[in-house]
């Protein structure tokens, strides 16, 4: 059965380390390691998460859980802020 | 005399005059404009964080959304679905339920798409947002609008950006004169005589951005604007003299030497 997953070989019996994982970030391809949540993303990009708003496959994602959101292979995710608009 | 604040969906505001934040040379300027105009609402536009450059400047270090309301925008929404995600981000970032719903159509004129804003409007009213709402200047569409619970209704004097002024005088004042909720000109104004006529012809506001921002100097017409705005709000409620076809002297003309 674990043929069925597409994990490279060599990595078979090291789940516990962090694998590379693409995602989409705001329309440009991204690379993060399984595991990491919207705060950590946020940390890594050094962006301040008071001042945006995050959306993940077309959701919002509440602030308050920034903490517990995991991303996923695949995710599309939109972090947005405030401009200058009419 | 004191005028009455304008109110819309619950908040009282004492300006009359909402700014935008585009076409700035930058953020400080904006914020010495917004100071000089005296503006107590400010539109803004939702959009991605540029990943790559994180220090880029934020406008909400320049312009405290705790002291100036911010009423995002969904400039540059085609079709209701796009307004409503913008405004749902919108409200995640920051907390805020009034909003300015606009649902553009052609690039050439950005003339509202009618019946996309309907849509648009019922969809946020029905998700809790009070919506002001960006429109044409047809007082049937306005009232429709206004039946649909908007919390505003501002209709475009010209075409967004062309400063042409009130293009429609007599519909403008057909949706003033039939709307229970606040009108204000949202879009075509000019110079400081548009925002005048605007506020003349009964408006509760007006809504402006490259008016100011694209001004030689903007903190000047900014200025020009606060009292373009208050001199037509006053003018309004004095209530204009009678117009007449032939002179008339005001000076007596009894005890002629």
């Amino acid at each position: 059965m674990r043929l069925l997953h597409s994990q490279p070989l060599s990595r078979i019996g090291e789940t516990d380390m962090p694998l590379p994982m693409k995602i989409t970030l705001n329309g440009e391809d991204h690379e993060v390691e399984s595991g990491t949540t919207i705060t950590a993303l946020l940390g890594a990009l050094k962006i301040p998460l008071v001042k945006v708003a995050v959306e993940r496959n077309l959701c919002i994602v509440p602030r308050s859980t920034f903490d517990e959101v995991i991303l996923q292979e695949g995710d599309r995710i939109e972090i947005v802020r405030f401009i200058g608009g009419g | 005399m004191q005028d009455k604040p304008l109110v819309i969906a619950g908040r009282e505001f004492t300006s009359r005059l909402i700014i935008g934040t585009g076409k700035y040379k930058d953020y400080a300027q904006n914020a010495a404009a917004l100071k000089a105009s005296g503006a107590e609402m400010v539109t803004v536009a939702m959009r991605r964080v540029n990943v790559m450059n994180p220090d880029e400047p934020m406008l909400v270090d320049f312009i405290n959304p705790k002291e100036t309301v911010y009423l995002p925008n969904t400039a540059g929404c085609f079709t209701g679905e796009d307004a409503v995600r913008t405004l749902r981000l919108a409200r995640e970032a920051g907390g805020w339920s009034l909003v300015k719903l606009e649902v553009l159509s052609d690039p050439k004129h950005l003339y509202p798409d009618m019946e996309e804003t309907l849509r648009a409007a019922k969809m946020l009213i029905d998700d809790g947002f009070d919506v002001m709402v960006y429109c044409s200047d047809d007082p049937v569409f306005a009232r429709k609008l206004e039946d649909l619970g908007c919390a505003a209704i501002m209709p475009l004097g010209a075409p967004i950006g062309s400063g042409l002024g009130l293009q429609n005088k007599v519909n403008i004042r057909l949706i003033v004169e039939q709307s229970s909720v606040p009108v204000i000109v949202d879009a075509g104004v000019g110079t400081a005589s548009d925002a005048t006529e605007a506020m003349e012809l009964g408006c509760d506001g007006v809504l402006m951005n490259t008016a100011i921002a694209e001004a030689q100097d903007p903190i000047r017409m900014a200025r020009a604007m606060k009292h373009a705005v208050i001199a037509g709000r006053e003018a309004y409620l004095a209530g204009r003299m009678a117009k007449k076809r032939y002179a008339d002297p005001s000076s007596p003309l009894a005890g002629l030497i």
